[in-house]
């Protein structure tokens, strides 16, 4: 095992102890606390794919705005003071759902002979990745603002409330 | 030079533990952080293929950067959805929120 394969290994179990934790915890705030967890381990794994921009804007995006905003909804639905148990009584099903899931999932993944080069990830630098975002992808990008802006916007509308509320 | 099979596994295992939570939940807020668990694990995906099978367009990439722009636009207008649900019938558990229920 070479020492990045021991770095994955860390990282990965690091990701995984995470995103358990955000769905067994019985305590929501320490559930969104797992969560940053997770997504910080998401953005080591971004690093050893070699895009550290992916990494970058996982870390302001994620580890710094979605992970606030979601403390802030249970904050303000008091989420903690909810009666009644956490789970629904559909979790034996859930379980078993999700382990045939990954199941298959790992049995399709190592049972498949990808094409090309499996063995070491490719760098793409920042400038690469600026230019055909802004010419191949330029349309796309454009759009996903607009998306950006609409549910920003609606969201202000839902929260704010009526006039006289 | 860690195998492309690595990081799919990690994504398998991310996307199942979110479609337990997802499943499993009765909090709003707790089913949209199960969800955000699987956005990630089908970003890593996207990347990891990227990177490793197409390096000369990696459009996968690409798409990793849209993933996370629309997840950001979904939690905004998710969480105001449920905020708005809380103000209105002071619930926050989708099991409860059975008004068109049949």
């Amino acid at each position: 095992m070479t020492y990045e394969e021991a770095i994955f290994y860390v990282i990965a179990a690091v990701t995984v102890a995470g995103g358990l934790g955000v769905v067994i915890a019985r305590n929501v705030i320490h559930s969104a606390l797992f969560l940053i967890m997770a997504l910080l381990g998401v953005a080591a794994v971004y690093v050893l794919l070699a895009s550290e921009f992916l990494a970058i804007v996982q870390v302001l995006v994620y580890g710094g705005a979605v992970t606030i905003l979601i403390l802030f909804a249970m904050m303000l639905t008091r989420v903690r003071d909810t009666a009644g148990p956490m789970d629904g009584p559909q979790r034996p099903i859930a379980a078993l759902a999700a382990t045939i899931f990954l199941g298959t999932t790992v049995l399709a993944v190592t049972q498949t002979e990808w094409r090309g080069n499996t063995e070491e990830a490719t760098v793409i630098s920042i400038y690469e990745i600026g230019e055909v975002l802004f010419t191949t992808w330029a349309m796309p990008f454009e759009i996903a603002s607009l998306v950006l802006m609409v549910s920003l916007i609606g969201a202000i509308v839902l929260a704010r409330g009526e006039e006289g509320e | 030079m860690i195998p492309i099979d690595n990081f799919l596994v990690l994504s398998a295992i991310l996307f199942s533990l979110g479609m337990y939570g997802v499943l499993v939940r009765r909090n709003a807020v707790l089913i949209l952080m199960s969800v955000e668990l699987m956005l990630q694990a089908v970003a890593i995906n996207f990347v990891a293929f990227a990177v490793y099978l197409n390096p000369e367009t990696f459009t996968g990439l690409i798409f990793g950067i849209f993933v996370i722009v629309i997840a950001a636009a979904e939690v905004g207008l998710a969480l105001a959805i449920i905020l708005r649900l809380f103000r209105n019938r002071q619930i926050s558990n989708v099991d409860e929120a059975d008004l068109m229920k049949w």
